[in-house]
């Protein structure tokens, strides 16, 4: 991931782009109602590819090998299908120009899906999987392991979520002008979940955390490349992911995830800042102020800091002020926190803790306050806080952090 | 340097339930393989035969019969063939060895190509 071209392109995950296209392109020809058999086709054309591939290599242009592949399996389900033969004249002249569609990259189709994957009548929960499975190719497994579920729960999932969509007849078509904010509005919310997750995630398969990564920044380009939905949040959302994406390799250091304090900045990187500033300029259209603006406004601060002892916490705290006052979760109210001591020291910090409440079991809130009592001198207090995280359900990476405080306090026994 | 036949034998229900990006590996691994094989003078193509049993050309009495080759599902079937150089029998054996086939494919029977 070194710039817009190469997320766009990425030739690696080939496949998952072709079956997200594919998928697409044949929802739209055969409607939303057929998803399952649509994944059959795409699957099946997939599978005959890779049949192909293997022993002669990638075609000049799989795109259109695949879409060849895939009309005709499409048109032989035709065929068979006796319940689609009723509509079969009209449904067998648009899979014959299913070529047609892929070569504008399908990607008017692809948005449309992505529409339907989060459409408010899909269950909130379904909507990540969903649009990682129909428009990011990623497989049933994948998705299960990303989200530590067993497949067959995570199958039922998106088979409740496919029949939600059957049942309620919801249909691909774009909202119309004045229904597209609020579908955009969940579009967004969902891309950025994709993206947290990938982010934040602390267990589980790091590959498949960056993938999740890596397919939000791409849906989030298209986004913002089509008129309909390149509205200034979008920009806003692809900005913050952008400068996120941007310190992934300098955040890991083996197994360990480093803080945005021990991390070395000459390993961030510089195409996506810059391309992550691009986007923040962009969202400055209009006079909308949402919490991705903020939360961008916040990675931005951050990037501009050629140090960590040079960054302007000022800045940041303003900004996590507007976005508790917005978005008033823990997770904020924790950061705010941070910002808060970093200006007015560790005791104004505690303080700002303190208003928010201590959330039980909440490991990342504990080994905050730790920190905070350690910086204020309060050395008891801190060791006693950092034994209490001990106890709380956290990743690897946060019970080493635990440990390398506990170590600098000079206090590893458990109490 | 002889040539030798690679018969790729496939079982027919292979990667049905592979994901996109298990494919992408596969194919990967065999386009690596055949590229490095070329760099070294071994590779000479590939080829991927369609997916069924085959005709059966006969001779019966005074004509000739044509039947459908056997095809189940649950059985090794050719899906394809490699053409290698090696310097012997052995040497083709080992290049063998090391194609990703062996990983994916039910099995690999090598024969040489008699040109003398």
């Amino acid at each position: 991931m070194t710039s817009e071209h190469t997320i766009d392109t990425r030739v690696d995950h080939l496949f998952r782009h072709e079956s997200g296209r594919l998928v697409a392109s044949l929802v739209a020809i055969f409607g939303p109602s057929r998803i399952d058999l649509i994944e059959d086709v795409v699957q099946e054309s997939l599978v005959e590819a890779l049949r192909h591939w293997r022993f002669h290599g990638v075609p000049e242009n799989p795109t259109a090998w695949l879409t060849q592949v895939g009309k005709r399996r499409a048109l032989d389900v035709l065929l068979r299908d006796t319940t689609l033969r009723r509509h079969e004249r009209d449904l067998k002249a648009r899979v014959e120009r299913l070529h047609e569609r892929s070569n504008h990259d399908g990607l008017d189709d692809q948005l449309r899906l992505m529409f339907l994957c989060c459409h408010p009548e899909v269950p909130i929960e379904s909507r990540v999987p969903l649009t990682l499975k129909l428009v990011g190719g990623m497989g049933m497994g994948e998705i299960a392991r990303a989200y530590l579920v067993t497949e067959p729960a995570m199958a039922q999932r998106l088979v409740r979520a496919k029949r939600a969509i059957r049942d309620q007849g919801i249909s691909l078509d774009m909202p119309e002008e004045s229904e597209l904010p609020g579908r955009l509005h969940s579009v967004l919310q969902t891309v950025y979940l994709l993206f947290n997750e990938g982010y934040a995630a602390g267990e589980g398969d790091a590959v498949i955390q960056r993938d999740r990564l890596e397919e939000a920044c791409r849906l989030g380009l298209m986004l913002v490349r089509d008129a309909r939905t390149a509205s200034p949040a979008a920009h806003a959302l692809l900005a913050l992911m952008l400068f996120h994406a941007s310190r992934l390799d300098a955040r890991c250091d083996g197994s360990e995830l480093l803080l945005l304090e021990d991390q070395d900045r000459d390993r961030w990187d510089r195409a996506l800042i810059q391309q992550g500033f691009r986007h923040l300029g962009l969202a400055q259209a209009g006079a909308e102020l949402t919490t991705f603006h903020l939360e961008a406004g916040i990675a931005a601060e951050h990037t501009r800091a050629a140090s960590f002892d040079q960054t302007d916490w000022s800045v940041i705290e303003r900004l996590y002020d507007m976005l508790y006052t917005n978005a008033p979760s823990p997770v904020v109210g924790l950061n705010r926190a941070v910002a808060i001591a970093m200006v007015h020291g560790p005791d104004a910090g505690l303080e700002a803790l303190d208003e928010i409440g201590a959330p039980r079991g909440y490991v990342h809130h504990a080994i905050v306050r730790g920190e905070l009592l350690r910086r204020a001198g309060r050395t008891e207090e801190a060791r006693e806080q950092l034994r209490l995280a001990q106890q709380m359900p956290s990743s690897v990476p946060q019970r080493a952090l635990i440990e390398r405080r506990l170590t600098e306090l000079g206090g590893t026994q458990p109490g | 340097m002889s040539k030798f036949v690679m018969m790729l034998f496939d079982n027919p229900a292979d990667f049905a339930d592979f994901s996109p990006e298990q494919m992408q590996q596969v194919v990967q691994e065999y386009g690596s393989w055949a590229e490095q094989m070329a760099k070294e003078g071994k590779f000479v193509s590939g080829e991927k035969l369609t997916e069924d049993g085959g005709k059966i050309i006969a001779r019966r009495g005074d004509g000739i019969t044509v039947t459908d080759g056997p095809f189940a599902e649950s059985k090794e079937v050719l899906g394809g063939i490699f053409i290698i150089q090696a310097a012997s029998y052995d040497d083709a054996v080992e290049i063998a060895k090391t194609s990703p086939h062996v990983k994916y494919g039910a099995s690999t029977h090598v024969r040489q190509i008699d040109d003398v």
